[in-house]
């Protein structure tokens, strides 16, 4: 046999050949191929998650004013889930998707991992890491040069809350040390505070008690889009028996409307007119509760005051409003009107709630009002399925504050927002009016050093452009916040405080909820990075500034400043995590109110009636101005919220913008909701890219065809627009505030923007 | 095989080279055609082929495919077994949650080894080399699955109080450690697999189980009526 080229391919063939079937027959090939494809899952850059033993922290949310109960799960001591706190009162186990994804925000790229001082220009994003002994002493030194040079009422504190410990804390820190401008942030809850203390003359955080009610009427509420504590609105919705009714009114078909019993759209703006309107047919067809508005009220029939002088009564206010006209303003026929009104007035146990949206803008007091007089109306204040103002918990009794002269001349100075000033003698806070007051004042900024803590008012506040600006002409800004958002990195000093995974901070009664509960967030998780607490940060920095400032913090950290106010609960509350005071409703026969008259008062009295219409203090409605004029600005541009999109001064977790749908968001680019009628007036088609233009701002856009939408309105969420924070959220949409202004309500000086004009040019 | 090639018979080119071939070497079987020798041939090879492929896949393969590795300390069940009240559930407990705690940590050896009991050479050195430098030992799991298998003890012991012996073997009662077959592809133990390259026939008694997913599915089946949901295991 002899082997050449050609013999040798064929005989080499066969060996392979001969080779490949003999493999078929052994295991190796199946094998290899099972094996392969485990290889291929165990690449080890593929990440894994840790196993071990399995535990479970209780704590509570502090990502919105909700104040929800949640079960963290860890593993081998890392946090990995957050689920919803079946124990705690007010969501009993349901949790929204912020709540769920707040792992994010513990882990996620934002977080400022280190006391920081800028280098080069503001906003550039050029930081220098310092410690934290350098960082607080050089904050000290600047709040002491401020002090020395007499004018510490220069110095502002901007926070996200007013309640609780830390606030107190930091308010405790301002009046030791002389200023009187700490100033939160604003939201509806302000307004209808306001409205109820008007009416009630009790300071106190409104509490609805909707779980009892069988008639919700929401004006424009969002009462499964995040409004109040949301993982107790889902319940709401899980839970609600058939016979429960809620109306929603507003002029867009959003998800709380889409679930309601009835959805009623009304011209934006206009809810005012329209609670006026049903409290008309109510009095005229005598379906009020008599017994309280005779026994209890006072201001609903024309009355004559101490000086002889006559003034109108609720009554007559409300005749002005009969359907017919209110049919006109709303654009709701007038039959659906007197309808409402009947339903509403004959349910057992009817409740009307405002504040649009989550709430982030307090509206209207007139609008606040007049929807508390229908709560009146049908006589449900301080009863079961009704409204009533829930005191703050009093837990809080500290040593007084001794105050040296410097600190006693500042606190003399006047607010700078010109809350309870005599304009505004009712409201507290006053952030919107800051930027505008900066930027007008003449020679330098009345404000040279701003704190700013759980707030971010260059995202939050209307206006940007003016926001930003005003920001500019403060000298000295430091951020406290954990994150890279949008104040922090406009800051002088970002003294990062701990995640809200990492800290201990007491959560006074959640936001709407009609129980006195008052919960105990606990750190689940040593502080990943180098971060301090921020209450730690201000005991430290009162000490710094030495003298009286530190005599009013006799202790040596934050947790002992909480132990020392918990007193004898401290233990109780450390091992249950929520602390609930029953909250017994007054003897429905035993009304007791403290204004002057001693009643509810349908004619608010302690209301600044000399900027009102005709000189009267009674609800009335008055169209919210809107900015833009209409030759040149033909469309009317509203926000609208979201469930999946955080329009607070916490950003989105980038897992909820997963959840955005792309008729909301695509490709970077916000979508706007436009009517089809509308969008063909203007020749535009579904996915077109416009330019979206109002009287403040700029936005490039895509269109997006909506029937739910009222023809001649345009909506865009609220939310987007990011421009800090990560690569997972800035960049992605629009910011809303960037195309609103503040609009000045005449009575609380409260934002009550709800739209403003705007045009769309084709892009 | 080039008969079987159109282009070489007709070629103009190819006819010149090939066909004194015969004629010059080998005139006496100018008659008969040229492969049939080598037919033989071709058949010879493609059984030295098949067959040694076949006695490769079926002792040489599993031999490269596995490593062989000793455990870290050379641990005795027996011993042991006869000196905790419990049983296995005495270092593999259940925690409170139900869940597994699988391997015990060092923290449930200390207690009795925090210094050596014997002069046992394995103990003095798990002593030295874990305990006093508080290492945990870098066991080799016989029955470790893939991340995307999620398999609950709880169900199985507890719920459908099966014995630890019918999945995992004799155990408990060996002297010595096994070996420990890893293979070289997946990391994971030659006992998931089976120790039979073919998955023919059944383990002896004693031997723990395989445990592919078929496995599970065929015990399913008997025991339930059913192999099975995706979900159930694939979460």
């Amino acid at each position: 046999m002899k082997i050449d080229r050609r013999s040798f391919l064929t005989y080499g063939t066969a060996l392979v050949l001969g080779g490949a079937a003999g493999s078929m027959l052994t295991p190796a090939p199946w094998k290899l191929t099972d094996d392969v494809a485990i290889w291929t899952q165990n690449w080890p850059w593929t990440p894994v998650p840790e196993d071990g033993e399995i535990t479970y922290k209780q704590s509570v949310c502090t990502l919105c004013p909700g104040g929800c109960g949640i079960n963290v799960r860890l593993v081998n001591g890392r946090p990995i889930k957050i689920e919803g706190s079946k124990d705690h009162p007010a969501n009993k186990g349901s949790l929204c998707p912020m709540g769920i994804s707040g792992l994010q925000y513990l882990y996620g790229p934002s977080r400022v991992t280190s006391p920081l001082k800028r280098e080069g220009k503001r906003g550039e994003g050029k930081w220098k890491k310092v410690s934290w002994e350098e960082a607080l002493t050089a904050v000290a030194k600047k709040l002491a040069e401020l002090r020395e040079n007499g004018r510490p009422q220069s110095v502002a504190c901007i926070t996200g809350s007013d309640r609780g410990t830390i606030p107190n804390l930091i308010g405790r820190f301002l009046t030791a040390y002389g200023s009187p401008n700490y100033i939160r942030s604003a939201n509806a809850q302000d307004a209808i505070e306001q409205a109820i203390y008007l009416a009630q003359g009790k300071q106190g955080t409104p509490g609805f008690d909707i779980e009892k009610a069988d008639f919700i009427l929401s004006f424009g509420s969002g009462l499964l889009d995040g409004w109040g504590s949301p993982g107790r609105m889902f319940n709401l919705y899980g839970n609600q028996k058939p016979a429960k009714k809620i109306i929603q009114i507003e002029p867009r078909l959003s998800d709380t409307a889409a679930k309601a019993t009835q959805w009623i759209g009304i011209n934006p703006g206009t809810e005012g007119a329209l609670a006026l309107g049903i409290a008309h047919v109510i009095i005229k067809e005598s379906l009020y509760d008599r017994n309280f508005v005779e026994n209890y009220a006072f201001g609903f029939d024309d009355w004559t005051d101490d000086n002889g002088k006559a003034h109108d009564g609720f009554a007559k206010m409300a005749k002005k409003f009969a359907p017919e006209k209110v049919s006109r303003i709303t654009g709701i026929p007038k039959a659906e009107i007197v309808s409402l009104a009947r339903a509403f007035a004959r349910a057992s146990k009817p409740i009307a709630l405002n504040g649009r949206g989550h709430g982030s803008v307090p509206g209207s007091i007139d609008e606040s009002l007049a929807v508390q007089s229908l709560n009146a109306l049908v006589g449900n204040i301080n009863k079961p399925g009704g409204i009533s103002a829930m005191p703050d918990s009093n837990y809080a009794k500290w040593p007084e504050v001794n105050i040296d002269e410097i600190a006693s001349k500042g606190m003399q100075q006047p607010r700078i927002d010109g809350a309870g000033s005599e304009q505004f003698p009712n409201t507290r806070f006053l952030l919107n009016r800051l930027p505008e007051i900066i930027n007008s004042a003449q020679g330098e900024s009345p404000i040279q050093a701003l704190m700013v803590t759980d707030a971010n008012p260059l995202y939050t506040l209307p206006d940007t452009a003016a926001t930003k600006k005003a920001f500019d002409r403060i000298p000295f800004i430091v951020s406290f916040s954990p994150y890279m958002d949008e104040t922090a990195s406009h800051a002088d000093y970002i003294l990062p405080n701990h995640s809200y995974l990492e800290r201990l901070q007491d959560v006074p009664t959640s936001t709407g909820i009609s129980l006195q509960v008052t919960g105990l967030a606990k750190p689940v998780v040593k502080p990943l990075y180098d971060t301090k607490h921020v209450g730690d940060s201000f005991i430290h920095m009162a000490k710094a500034l030495g003298g009286f400032i530190e005599n009013a913090f006799p202790w040596d950290d934050y947790e002992a400043f909480l132990k020392e106010t918990l007193n004898d609960q401290w233990r109780k509350f450390k091992r249950k995590g929520v602390i609930e005071i029953e909250h017994n409703l007054p003897e429905p026969l035993a009304y007791t109110f403290n204004t002057v008259s001693g009643k509810f008062e349908f004619y608010p009295t302690a209301r600044n009636s000399a900027t009102q219409k005709e000189n009267s203090a009674l609800p009335s409605y008055t169209p919210v101005p809107i900015e833009g004029d209409v030759q040149r600005f033909k469309l009317v541009l509203i926000p609208y919220d979201s469930i999946r999109l955080a329009s607070g001064y916490m950003a989105n977790a980038p897992f909820m913008t997963k959840t955005v749908d792309d008729t909301v968001l695509k490709n970077q680019i916000g979508l706007l909701e436009i009517n089809p009628a509308t969008a063909k007036e203007l020749s535009l088609k579904e996915g077109d890219t416009a330019i979206l233009t109002t009287p403040k701002g700029k936005a490039t856009v895509k269109i997006h065809l909506y029937e739910g939408i009222m023809p001649g309105i345009i909506a865009m969420p609220r939310g987007l627009g990011h421009t800090a924070y990560s690569e997972y959220l800035a960049d992605k949409g629009t910011n809303f505030n960037e195309l609103i202004g503040p609009i000045e309500d005449p009575t609380s000086g409260l934002d009550m923007a709800w739209g403003i004009r705007a045009k769309l040019t084709r892009a | 095989m080039s008969s079987t090639d159109p282009n070489q018979t007709v070629s103009t080119e190819a006819a010149p080279e090939t066909a004194p071939t015969p004629v010059d070497h080998e005139p006496e079987t100018n008659d008969s055609p040229p492969s049939k020798s080598s037919g033989w041939a071709v058949f010879l090879f493609f059984m030295i082929g098949f067959v040694g492929s076949i006695l490769s896949g079926w002792i040489l393969f599993p031999e490269l495919l596995y490593s062989k590795k000793d455990q870290p300390i050379d641990f005795n069940h027996a011993v042991h077994l006869d000196m905790v009240s419990d049983e296995c559930n005495s270092c593999h407990y259940f925690r409170d949650d139900g869940s597994f705690a699988g391997m015990p940590d060092l923290s449930s050896c200390v207690d009795c080894h925090e210094e050596a009991q014997t002069d046992d050479p394995e103990e003095i050195k798990f002593v030295d080399e874990y305990v006093t430098p508080g290492i945990e030992v870098p066991w080799l799991n016989h029955s470790k699955q893939p991340d995307c298998v999620f398999f609950s003890h709880s169900a199985h012991v507890i719920g459908a109080d099966m014995s630890c012996e019918s999945c995992h073997g004799d155990i408990g009662t060996s002297e010595h450690t096994r070996v420990f077959e890893e293979n070289r592809l997946t990391g994971y133990s030659r006992d998931i697999w089976g120790h039979s390259i073919s998955r023919l026939g059944k383990p002896e008694a004693g031997e723990p189980l395989p445990m592919k997913m078929n496995d599970c599915a065929k015990c399913h089946k008997e025991e339930t009526g059913h192999k099975g949901a995706c979900f159930q295991c694939h979460k």
